[in-house]
């Protein structure tokens, strides 16, 4: 059984940022793992009677053993002393990169963000240069000039590393600088110096914590592999210098490499990890994760409110048996996990019917699972949603659990989508004549040429000036009322039987709005598509449809013929709506009343 | 998009102008070192101020610029002070392996990042937490250190590649390639780590946008819209994040050759600072300053090319 990882909401009372890293068992691993190093750069000469630096020609390359714990090197110098000597080497020139670094990156980042001016541009200028500049090439340079000296060495590293800082400091502090509790030390009187080391350092002084581990790593793995170049002074011991010397033993005693490899390896990941951790517990702020198992089922107290629900009101519609049914959904339920390994579930025992050529409203609020039955007709449910009871048939075949590939066979050829919000719903990088045709190419099979033409004339159907140059724009460069012609064209393309449509008015202007509806009734009218209006305004459906399905909190509760939804509403819900609409609601065309009856 | 090449291609300029002086600024405060590094403690204050004149170390700085700049127009990076032949011709004949062995890197990084990136952010599970690993270890560990052990055990426990030396391609392709595999694999892994859970995260962001949804209403496959129309708009960080990492794998690649003994820039870059030769330092610093801009001109054009919002800029 599988299972995922989800959010929830904090449970417990927030516990201080420090306590949480220290009781998580990676936090505390590499807190541990740091200090044991830090720790055996202090000690570790204490225990040893070895000179790090005095050779023994009479003990060359030992194996480890009682006399030299760890072995000796190629000149008989002892590798415990060595290492314990060269943890403290590395661990303080990598410091004094880290400290160089923080002092000129927070403090002119502070500057930079908070007073900005031509101090700012210059700072952000030179930033980018320093970032462009390969760190160990230049160092190269440096150590050609100013001699081989690893703390010049790291000083210099320091500068190059300063970028890192500020980039951190400066973002904080611009988006910091105008907010209220900033503004409300300002009109109390504090200085700018106040302001900045009681309220501004105090919000990043764990991003640059954080960003200080990920540094040090940096700078002990730069300062090794300066000191294996062979560049830094042969007078310290450090880890580079060793893995020098172990490396051009390789095959003699290639365990000699392992020592300082391994201290190496130790430190900069534990740095990482600690980095990781912190960030991870500073982006918590109290959320807990659970575990969930997935293949959930509808639990008994789910089974026994969906019997208890009342029933829904149907009005009678005796035109609609008539019709040839395309799309009948019974007992349909979806689901989303709750986090708590149970089921929430957002849509409960719908049923609704579309005939051919037939105009239906899903009608309610935003949240009361109308977007959420649409979606599970598509079969495009979001991540974590599954549809836990119910049938969809489409012209006869169950589209529940249908394998994606039938699936893909059926959506854009038959059961099409025309969706809220235009722009989101573009991809920004793709022209509108790609976009268009791609879909058209694949489901019709025809030749790009021939899906250029019907693409041109589907845009001229929609209304779209000039649909030639349009066809070469990209979604940005069009309104947002063009780029909703453009998804109704996209929607027709392949003359599917069914069209769904979740509010597809919604985001756009008024005026637009009606156009695009006046749009939707002539198309449809046309070709005589199924059409399923997803929407929230009765106005809307009084235009558009032939029957109405009102939904509340998941269920539908009352449907029928729309002129008797309108006229003779039973549920107070579907009343209250329809008042709604006649006190506050949009604007709208004078009620036209549907043909047919 | 001519005038945003032209604006990126002018800003690299600015920014290598800007390169050199500061080099040149650094090496002019301390001029008297150099000389005195290589000339050694014995030498007379008299033999240092006259090996400063020979190389023209005591002329104003801004006239040793001017100087250094014509010369390099005319593609003369000077002639170093601890070999005989001129800098450019030493860089020419090792930049072309240095560039295979950091473009070779690339491609092969970017190619696993972005299908780990992929295959985590669709089906998560093991290989999601995989790429968390791989994306922590790759990132904190030194690619000199994944050299080593690939060394240790590849070359020196299984005589399966060559530990040292390098091959011409021309010379025998199968040669060439096997003595690439270890240094491209010791460079990559810092790359894959930091690409890999770029793309990861920006398609698992890009997933669940309207726009997929919408595609596939219309009727096309998972992976199409994955592979074609995720993935572009996933592309433009996952490129930013080449470009820094291309920038950290010149330095790494220097420390590579050295290990593994390939005749780049690498080991005559650590040869030349060991001889505090500066014509040649500074030689390769102008080169590996161009290698960087032009990069960068590159992921900024691809960038454009993939985002279309980004050429308006």
């Amino acid at each position: 059984m599988t299972t995922t990882t989800i959010v929830t909401l904090p449970v417990t009372k927030q516990e201080s940022l420090l306590k949480r890293v220290l009781t998580n068992p990676s936090g505390i691993f590499s807190i541990g793992i740091i200090a044991l190093v830090v720790l055996f750069g202090i000690l570790g000469p204490l225990f040893s009677p070895y000179d790090p630096a005095e050779p023994d020609v009479y003990s060359l390359l030992a194996a480890p053993g009682p006399n030299h714990w760890l072995g000796t090197d190629s000149a008989g110098r002892d590798i415990f002393t060595r290492l314990a000597a060269s943890t403290n080497f590395s661990l303080l020139t990598a410091l004094l990169a880290v400290v160089i670094a923080i002092v000129i990156g927070v403090i002119s980042g502070l500057i930079a963000g908070y007073f900005g001016g031509w101090f700012d541009s210059l700072a952000n200028w030179l930033t980018s240069i320093l970032m462009a500049l390969p760190g160990l090439v230049v160092l190269l340079a440096a150590a050609s000039v100013l001699g081989p000296s690893m703390w010049t060495a790291m000083g210099i590293f320091g500068i190059l590393l300063s970028p890192a800082y500020f980039r951190l400091v400066y973002v904080t502090v611009r988006a910091v600088k105008n907010e209220l509790f900033v503004d409300a030390a300002r009109v109390s009187g504090l200085s700018d110096l106040r302001i900045i080391s009681r309220h501004i350092l105090g919000v990043v002084r764990t991003p640059i914590i954080i960003q200080t581990a990920i540094i040090g790593s940096i700078a002990i793995a730069i300062q090794s592999g300066l000191e294996f170049l062979g560049l830094g002074d042969t007078a310290n011991p450090s880890w580079g210098s060793m893995l020098n010397d172990a490396f051009g033993k390789i095959y003699v005693s290639p365990i000699l490499l392992l020592w300082p490899s391994a201290m190496i390896a130790l430190i900069t990941l534990s740095l990482v990890i600690f980095a990781n951790t912190l960030r991870d517990e500073l982006e918590r702020t109290g959320a807990k994760q659970t575990k969930v198992k997935k293949g959930f089922t509808k639990s008994a107290s789910q089974l026994a409110n969906d019997s208890s629900a009342s029933e829904t009101i149907y009005h009678k519609a005796p035109n609609r048996g008539a019709g040839e049914q395309i799309l009948k959904v019974s007992n349909l339920a979806v689901g989303y996990p709750d986090g708590a390994g149970g089921l929430r579930q957002v849509v409960h025992n719908v049923n609704l019917d579309i005939n051919k050529g037939e105009v239906v409203g899903l009608i309610g609020e935003s949240g009361s699972g109308k977007t959420q039955t649409a979606f599970s007709i598509l079969g495009l449910l979001p991540k974590g949603g599954r549809i836990v009871s119910g049938s969809i048939l489409f012209e006869g075949q169950d589209l529940v659990n249908l394998p994606t590939a039938k699936y893909d066979g059926i959506r854009g050829a038959k059961i099409s989508y025309i969706p809220q919000e235009p722009m989101s719903n573009l991809d920004p990088s793709f022209t509108i004549g790609t976009q268009l045709t791609e879909p058209i190419r694949q489901v019709l099979g025809l030749s790009k040429k021939e899906a250029n033409k019907k693409a041109i004339a589907l845009l001229t159907r929609v209304g779209i000036p000039n649909p030639e140059l349009t066809m070469k724009k990209f979604p940005h460069e069009i309104s947002g009322g063009q780029a909703q012609r453009v998804l109704i064209a996209g929607a027709v393309s392949c003359d599917p039987d069914l069209i769904i449509a979740d509010e597809p008015t919604t985001a756009l202007d008024v005026t637009v709005q009606a156009e695009v509806l006046d749009l939707l009734r002539e198309l449809q009218k046309e070709t005589n598509t199924a059409l399923l209006l997803v929407t929230h305004n009765f106005g809307v459906v009084a235009d558009l449809c032939d029957y109405i399905n009102v939904m509340q909190f998941g269920r539908i509760i009352e449907a029928g013929p729309v002129r008797d939804i309108f006229e003779k509403a039973k549920h107070p819900y579907t009343q209250s709506l329809l008042d709604s609409i006649l006190e506050g609601g949009p604007a709208r065309g004078a009620y036209v009343a549907p043909k047919g009856n | 998009m001519l005038r945003f090449t032209l604006r990126r291609l002018l800003n690299g300029v600015v920014m290598l102008f800007a390169v050199r002086f500061i080099a040149f600024f650094l090496l002019h405060i301390s001029a008297g070192n150099v000389a005195r590094n290589i000339l050694g403690n014995q030498a007379s204050v008299a033999d240092v101020n006259a090996k400063n004149a020979e190389w023209g170390l005591n002329k104003p700085v801004l006239v040793q610029f001017w100087e250094w700049l014509v010369g390099a127009l005319h593609f003369d990076l000077g002639s170093p002070w601890a070999s005989a032949l001129p800098v450019s011709e030493d860089i020419a004949a090792r930049l072309p392996i240095t560039l295979t062995l950091v473009f070779l890197t690339t491609i092969v990084a970017a190619i696993i990042s972005i299908l780990l990136g992929v295959v985590a952010a669709v089906k998560g599970g093991w290989i999601d937490r995989f790429v968390q690993f791989i994306g922590l270890v790759g990132f904190a560990i030194p690619g000199f250190l994944v050299a080593f052990g690939l060394v240790t055990v590849f070359a020196v426990q299984l005589h399966l590649f060559n530990a040292i030396g390098y091959v011409d391609f021309a010379t025998d392709p199968v040669e060439w390639a096997k003595s690439v595999t270890l240094p491209v694999t010791a460079l990559a892994l810092s790359g894959v780590a930091a690409i890999a859970q770029q793309v990861r995260g920006s398609v698992s962001d890009a997933l669940n946008l309207d726009y997929v949804r919408t595609l596939r209403a219309r009727g096309l496959s998972f992976n199409r819209v994955v592979f074609k129309h995720v993935l572009r708009n996933a592309g433009g960080p996952a490129l930013s994040i080449l470009g820094v990492n291309f920038v950290g794998m010149l330095g790494g690649a220097v420390i590579v050759e050295a290990i593994f003994n390939i005749p780049g820039l690498g080991p005559y870059a650590v040869a030349a600072t060991g001889k505090s030769d500066v014509p040649a330092v500074m030689g390769l610093v102008l080169v590996t300053a161009v290698v960087v801009i032009v990069v960068n001109l590159i992921i900024d054009l691809l960038t454009a090319a993939l985002n279309p919002k980004v050429r308006l800029a």
